[in-house]
């Protein structure tokens, strides 16, 4: 689209909130190369609201740094994204997008409990809804004092959920969720991709495999080593 | 979202602070160690104690600093926290800002507040006090500033501790200078007020300059 349309009479055709009609992320040409040694693409692709993209690919692939690329840690080389139609800032993409990367930033120190307010401190937490709450929707109930240290990974896994579930992003970027849960732990993160969907979010989950995927209207996105 | 964002931080700093006191207090023991020791080699001169210690209480304060310098970033670096300050909707130079008064405020306040006893083990005349307070309570937020541009240019290194001396003592002599020649200008007699100002002329710079310095060099080591 070109021409900011200011007046009403430029757009007519326009819906009342573009936010709304817009996918959550829509990609276009994105590619991404390490010392000239291309890591993926050109890709394309777009998550609508109640959407979830499911990114498959062997180890290697590219699946972390597509996602470490669309979460803004990583600068594409080339290509357009948009977040809700609206061209990439920094300020939209920290409201729009969560991540869940392979990192728990969780310091071994610090109880569940006090890793979970600071991680909602510093991103913002949706309303209404408290950090035991949340804890006790991952199945940490009762592990609120408990050091992170002396926490299993799968542990600290849930924990790094419920900070997700606590986020009031939109978009979830989801890099191996399934990595180190059990089988109710597998079955709680499709639970939660599932009640996320409802709510109007989307999704992109990273995998190796399709052993595990949420119930949901998915879309598939597969990587392939660029040859 | 910047206050709670740097209450947050500020609070886990504090926390994570009190679960390990015993290696935070490390810096300050170490000064604490080197002044004793120079105390003890020049003991039975307390004039000669007395004239070097404007530079012995800095170079201590100073060699401290850069003991505590390497965890400024580095555990933040390793266990993914780092990659939630670049996704956080504050600005990155902020939380770098928040994080560096946070250290300031545990590893050099203290060394700061302890100045008496310390100036007191040296020997420096009471006179001169009220000048070493003042450059120092105006050269270590200096020095934890600079420090933090150079913590985070080596955060993407393992090992990185002799580096970070290297890469740090050059901005840190301007400030040495100028904050114990201000302390030893006093005790001669002169007028103190030039390299004080200096000081809280650099401490102003780097306040604005040094968390977008170091904003960058994190961007680029973890990309």
């Amino acid at each position: 689209m070109t021409g900011d349309g200011r007046g009403p009479a430029d757009t007519p055709a326009m819906s009342p909130n573009p936010a709304a009609a817009a996918p959550l992320i829509a990609v276009r040409g994105l590619r991404f190369a390490r010392n000239d040694q291309p890591v993926f693409g050109p890709l394309d692709f777009a998550v609508d609201a109640g959407e979830a993209l499911l990114v498959q690919g062997d180890n290697g692939s590219g699946k972390t740094t597509l996602l470490k690329v669309l979460a803004g840690l990583l600068r594409a080389d080339d290509g357009e994204v948009r977040l809700q139609g609206q061209p990439v800032v920094p300020a939209l993409r920290a409201r729009v997008v969560g991540y869940l990367g392979h990192l728990p930033a969780q310091k071994a120190d610090l109880s569940a409990l006090e890793n979970l307010r600071f991680l909602c401190g510093l991103h913002g937490s949706r309303p209404g809804m408290s950090l035991e709450d949340a804890m006790a929707t991952v199945g940490l109930a009762g592990y609120e004092d408990a050091l992170a240290r002396q926490m299993s990974a799968g542990q600290r896994k849930r924990l790094s959920l419920a900070r997700l579930w606590l986020s009031p992003a939109p978009l979830w970027l989801m890099d191996e969720p399934y990595a180190n849960l059990d089988l109710e732990g597998i079955e709680l993160v499709n639970r939660m991709v599932q009640a996320h969907l409802r709510e109007g979010g989307g999704a992109m989950v990273t995998t190796h495999g399709a052993y595990a995927a949420p119930p949901v209207r998915t879309r598939l996105l597969v990587l392939e080593r660029p040859a | 979202m910047m206050w709670s964002a740097a209450r947050a931080l500020a609070v886990r700093d504090l926390q994570l602070l009190w679960r390990r006191r015993g290696d935070s207090l490390q810096p300050a023991l170490f000064a604490l160690l080197v002044l004793v020791l120079f105390a003890l080699a020049l003991g039975n001169d307390r004039e000669m104690l007395a004239r070097v210690a404007p530079g012995a209480l800095w170079v201590a304060v100073l060699l401290s600093g850069l003991l505590a310098l390497d965890t400024l970033f580095r555990g933040d670096a390793e266990d993914g926290s780092l990659e939630q300050w670049l996704l956080a909707p504050v600005p990155l130079a902020w939380l770098v800002l928040v994080r560096v008064a946070t250290h300031w405020a545990t590893t050099a306040l203290p060394l700061v507040l302890a100045m008496p006893v310390l100036a007191e083990l040296m020997a420096l005349p009471r006179s001169d006090w009220p000048v070493l307070f003042g450059s120092l309570l105006l050269g270590t937020p200096l020095l934890a500033l600079l420090g933090a541009v150079v913590a985070a240019l080596t955060v993407g290194m393992r090992r990185s501790g002799i580096l970070v001396a290297l890469l740090a003592l050059p901005l840190y002599v301007p400030v040495l200078v100028f904050g114990a020649g201000s302390v030893t200008a006093a005790g001669q007699g002169f007028d103190p007020v030039g390299g004080l100002l200096l000081l809280a002329a650099g401490l102003v710079a780097a306040l604005v300059l040094a968390p977008l310095a170091a904003a960058a060099a994190i961007r680029i080591a973890l990309a």
